[in-house]
Parts: structure tokens; C-alpha cells; sequence
């Protein structure tokens, strides 16, 4: 369906009466434009709801980690689904910074399959699902410095400029 | 109490080695227990203190600057997130109600896919969401709506231009709409659109001269497109960045003084600025062991900018230069280059990458909870 669209529209038929190609209904779905009309009056409502809907999906998405077999409390390894080398590089480094973690590496199996495994091993003192929820807390607090040295710089940068 | 290695030592490990056929030093190595007696766990305070960023230019569709005290890793995953995570709009789909051009359909339809837009930033980042298409094959119809689908059309068709001179042969000239423009696309406002791309802030080609096709009288393009949002893993024409690139910066070590005519050969070694010339004054000529003893009002080289430097290395090949000169490139500063396709402002597809990278550990800390529950 083209939304509300006001522009000159044929309908496939009237296009090609002569052409027999294209009386064949194309692969879009373009309707009559009366009924196109009555679904865009919804459209407000739907929105509002549709929002939402939206943050409540987003809270209640699909488990992406998984534990895999085989793990003890010091040494586990970790399967994270549509995960690859950005998130699994920077992990690495800052698991391997803690200084209660024994080793730390990670791997995706097969470049055709959407998964990244990490594995952790820690002293006594932590386990390694603590490590890797320190790890990830440790990034978003990097994340915070950076952005507040971001915009320094930048606001820096235009002073001297201006200078 | 901790051993404190020497800063010489530090900046050694900083370092990655360039020499004319390997690479050395290449990992690094500041993690704890890797050298006895050092602490190099994570610190947040530390490495606020070592973080430095400073900008060498900041235009909307071109910015560098240096990020200094990262490590590859986390620099690398801003680079690959701005590349391939950052949502943009981009024609996806195209209903071609007639095309009597020589530019077959398929061709015609990838070539408006690539074309960069631009709208306004409110509209674009925070109003425009998501076009889902049904997983299950269904129609989907009912599925477009002016928070997640953006229309745009394109008709043009070409005729003899009637006021042309006889002996005209420019075909630009000869007939009109010969060459089909970006800026021959009519966006088409839907619903709340209008509130936020008006004006100024209307969607429109970035820029408006990209030829899409050629057309001789007779023939007409008239299409209708779809334009959804999408990242960059999906489909390059989703990418918010043109390039986004980091390169480490170089070092250039003297390790015997350079003079006379060896001076200017081994600035030529180099893109011009990044090695100066400079006389030897009677100062450094007086003190004892520097190398410049007698060699008053000489040339001697110096390193000026090594920024400038590309590496090329062709100082390794003069034999009177490679043992008198160390390259190497600062494991922990990184140049940034970020050139903006024009949807974003090109220092804030930084900021959200930075933002992105943020929201997708706060996202699996959530994960990780929930697998432990």
C-alpha cells in the first residue's frame, strides 16, 4: 500500500490494456484509493499504541546469552546470538582487565552462524558470570567518559576556532 | 607496593615497531599479572585521566580528531558501529509504473537505492522508526504509516526542445530532460511528515546533481519509492558514514644526528612538513657528546610533524638512514577520520556510536541477569 498517496495513480489494468505483462497484478499492493483513505484516519491511534508496544517489545526481547554446557562457577563460557567482533573484542578487554579473571578470550565458531562465544576463567573470589556483568558495566561507564570528553572537545575546538 | 616501570620503558610498550619488512610489538600487553608487581586493572578514574580527545576538524560531512588513552579494541568497535549499526533512510523499495529508458529496471532501482538523502534531524533520529516486514510472507499491506515509511516519486519524460538551434548537437540541449537528476525526485509528505520535514528540514537528495539516467525523446521513467530506515550490516547504502577510519599516529625517532646534505635528502624522504630543517647553533655545537660538536651553522634534521607522515618507510632504504632513524606508530592514539553521508552531522555518528555501544551492554547486563534467573 502506498500511504495516502495523492499522486496520479493507474491501476494495472488501465495501464496495459494492450500489454499483457503488465495486466498482471505487480508484486506491490496498491489499492483503490478509497479504501486507503479510511486506513490512514486509524493511523493517529494505531501510532500511539504502536509506540508503546515498541518499548514494551523492546524490554521483553528474545534471550540472547546463553550458558553453555559444561561450565563450573570459576570457568563458563557464554553464547551470545547477532553479537560479533564489536561487542566481542572490546569484552575481551575489559574482562582480561579484571584482575580476578584467570582468562579470558572469545570466538565466533562459523562466519555463516550469527554467534559469538566468550569464555571466562576467574581466581577464587568471583565467577564468571559476575565478570562478565562487571565487564559490562565497565563499558557502559567508558562509554559515559568518553561522551563527556567528546563534547569537551568539541566545545573546545570551537572556542578556537573562534579565538 | 607496586612496581613502577620506568616512563621510558612505558613509552616503549606504547609503541609499535616499524621496520622496512616486519611489524613488531603489535599486542598490547597492560592487563594485570602480565608484568610482575604492576597494576593494570580496569580503572574508570585512571582512565578518565588518560583519555584525551582533540579535534583537528569538525565540518557537518567531515570530522577527524584524535582519541588518545583507548585501547584498539574499544576504538575498533566505535569504528565498526559507526559503519554498520547506525540507522539511516534509504529508498528500499521501487514500484515502476513505466520504464521505456535503456537502464533496465533492477539497475535503475539499485542505483536510487544508493543515492544519499538528507531531512531533518529531529524527524529523522527520533520521529522515523522501523519498517517491519511480515516474517511470515503475508502482504504488507497495512504495515506503512508516516512514522515508518517515507514516499518519494520520480516522473520525467523526454522531449525535442522545440527552441533548440538546427546545428545543436549537446543532447542536453536538444531535448528536454535528457539527463535525469536527484533533484528531479519529488518527496511526497504523508500524515505528521509535514511537521517535521518542511522547509528547510523536506527530505531531499543530499546532493541534488547525481545522475540517475539518460533519456531520448519518446522515453519516460515514472516511478513511486519506499524509502525505510536500515543499518549498515543490512545494506551499505544504509550507512551513515561515506568512510569512518582510524590510523595510529607515527613516530619518528632520531637516534644520531642528521646533517648537511644528508639533512635534505632525508627530509625528502618524508611528505613535505613532517621533517624540518633547522642550522646547528653554536650552543649545541659547544656541548660535549650531543653529536654536533664542530658542526656549528650545519643543517640538521628535525622531526616537525608527524601527523603529516604516511609511513611509507623510504627512509629504511637508504643505507645511511637505517640505523640512524626508529619508526613507529603510538599503540593508543588514534586518528579518527569520519566522513558523513549527510544524514547525520559527522561528530555525532561518533557520539552515537558511543551512545549504540552503551544501549547494547545495558541491553545483555538485562541478558545476562535474566540467563542467571
Amino acid at each position: 500500500m502506498v500511504p495516502n498517496s495523492t499522486t496520479k495513480k493507474q491501476t494495472p489494468q488501465e495501464a496495459g490494456d494492450d500489454d499483457i505483462s503488465m495486466s498482471r497484478p505487480p508484486a506491490s499492493h496498491q489499492q483503490p484509493i478509497g479504501e486507503e483513505d479510511a486506513s490512514m484516519a486509524d493511523v493517529e491511534e494505531e501510532y500511539e499504541e504502536g509506540d508503546e508496544d515498541d518499548e514494551e517489545v523492546a524490554e521483553e526481547e528474545t534471550q540472547r546469552v546463553r550458558l553453555l554446557p559444561g561450565s563450573s562457577p570459576n570457568a563458563a563460557s557464554f553464547e551470545f546470538l547477532d553479537e560479533g567482533h564489536t561487542l566481542g573484542n572490546a569484552l575481551r578487554y575489559i574482562i582480561m582487565k579484571n584482575p580476578d579473571v584467570e582468562f579470558c578470550a572469545y570466538a565466533i565458531p562459523h562466519p555463516s552462524e550469527a554467534k559469538m562465544n566468550v569464555r571466562i576463567q576467574t581466581y577464587e573470589g568471583t565467577t564468571a558470570i559476575q565478570a562478565l556483568e562487571k565487564g559490562l558495566r565497565d563499558i557502559q561507564d567508558l562509554c559515559d567518559v568518553v561522551t563527556d570528553k567528546f563534547l569537551d572537545a568539541k566545545l573546545q575546538f570551537l572556542e578556537d576556532a573562534k579565538a | 607496593m607496586p612496581r613502577k616501570p620506568s616512563q621510558a620503558e612505558l613509552e616503549q610498550r606504547n609503541i609499535v615497531g616499524i621496520e622496512a619488512e616486519v611489524v613488531t610489538n603489535v599486542t598490547s600487553t597492560d592487563y594485570p599479572l602480565n608484568y610482575p608487581g604492576e597494576d593494570h586493572s580496569w580503572d574508570i578514574d585512571q582512565f578518565r585521566d588518560n583519555l584525551r580527545i582533540k579535534f583537528h576538524q569538525n565540518d557537518p560531512l567531515e570530522a577527524s580528531f584524535s582519541l588518545i588513552g583507548v585501547d584498539a579494541s574499544i576504538a575498533n568497535a566505535f569504528r565498526r558501529i559507526m559503519i554498520a549499526d547506525i540507522p539511516t533512510l534509504a529508498v528500499e523499495t521501487v514500484f515502476i509504473n513505466n520504464n521505456t529508458s535503456v537502464i533496465q529496471d533492477e539497475v535503475l532501482s539499485h542505483r536510487l537505492g544508493l543515492i544519499p538523502f538528507r531531512g531533518g534531524r529531529d524527524g529523522l533520529h527520533k520521529f522515523l522508526k522501523w519498517w517491519k516486514k511480515p516474517t511470515d510472507g503475508s502482504s504488507t499491506e497495512g504495515t506503512h504509516f508516516d512514522y515508518n515509511t517515507v514516499l518519494l516519486s520520480l516522473n520525467v519524460a523526454c522531449t525535442h526542445n522545440e527552441n533548440a538551434d538546427e546545428d545543436e548537437t549537446d543532447p542536453t540541449k536538444l531535448y528536454n530532460h535528457a539527463h535525469v537528476y536527484a533533484k528531479d525526485i519529488v518527496y511526497e509528505p504523508i500524515g505528521r511528515q509535514t511537521k517535521y520535514f518542511s522547509g528547510e528540514d523536506a527530505i531531499a537528495p543530499v546532493n541534488p546533481d547525481i545522475l540517475i539516467a539518460k533519456l531520448r525523446p519518446g522515453q519516460e521513467i515514472d516511478l513511486t519509492m519506499h524509502m525505510y530506515k536500515g543499518v549498515g550490516s543490512d545494506h551499505a547504502k544504509f550507512s551513515p558514514v561515506a568512510t569512518a577510519s582510524y590510523r595510529l599516529l607515527p613516530t619518528i625517532t632520531l637516534l644520531q644526528p642528521i646533517l648537511g646534505n644528508d639533512a635534505k635528502k632525508f627530509a625528502k624522504c618524508f611528505p613535505p612538513g613532517v621533517i624540518g630543517l633547522e642550522t646547528v647553533t653554536r650552543k649545541e655545537a659547544a656541548k660535549k657528546g650531543s653529536g654536533y660538536e664542530g658542526h656549528e651553522g650545519e643543517l640538521k634534521a628535525v622531526v616537525k610533524d608527524t601527523m603529516k607522515d604516511t609511513v611509507s618507510r623510504e627512509c629504511l632504504r637508504h643505507a645511511e638512514f637505517k640505523d640512524t632513524v626508529k619508526l613507529g606508530r603510538r599503540r593508543d592514539h588514534f586518528i579518527f577520520s569520519i566522513e558523513s553521508t549527510g544524514q547525520w552531522d559527522s561528530d555525532a555518528i561518533f557520539l552515537e556510536s558511543i551512545a549504540h555501544m552503551k544501549e547494547k551492554c545495558r541491553r545483555l547486563e538485562v541478558q545476562v541477569v535474566n540467563m542467571v534467573r
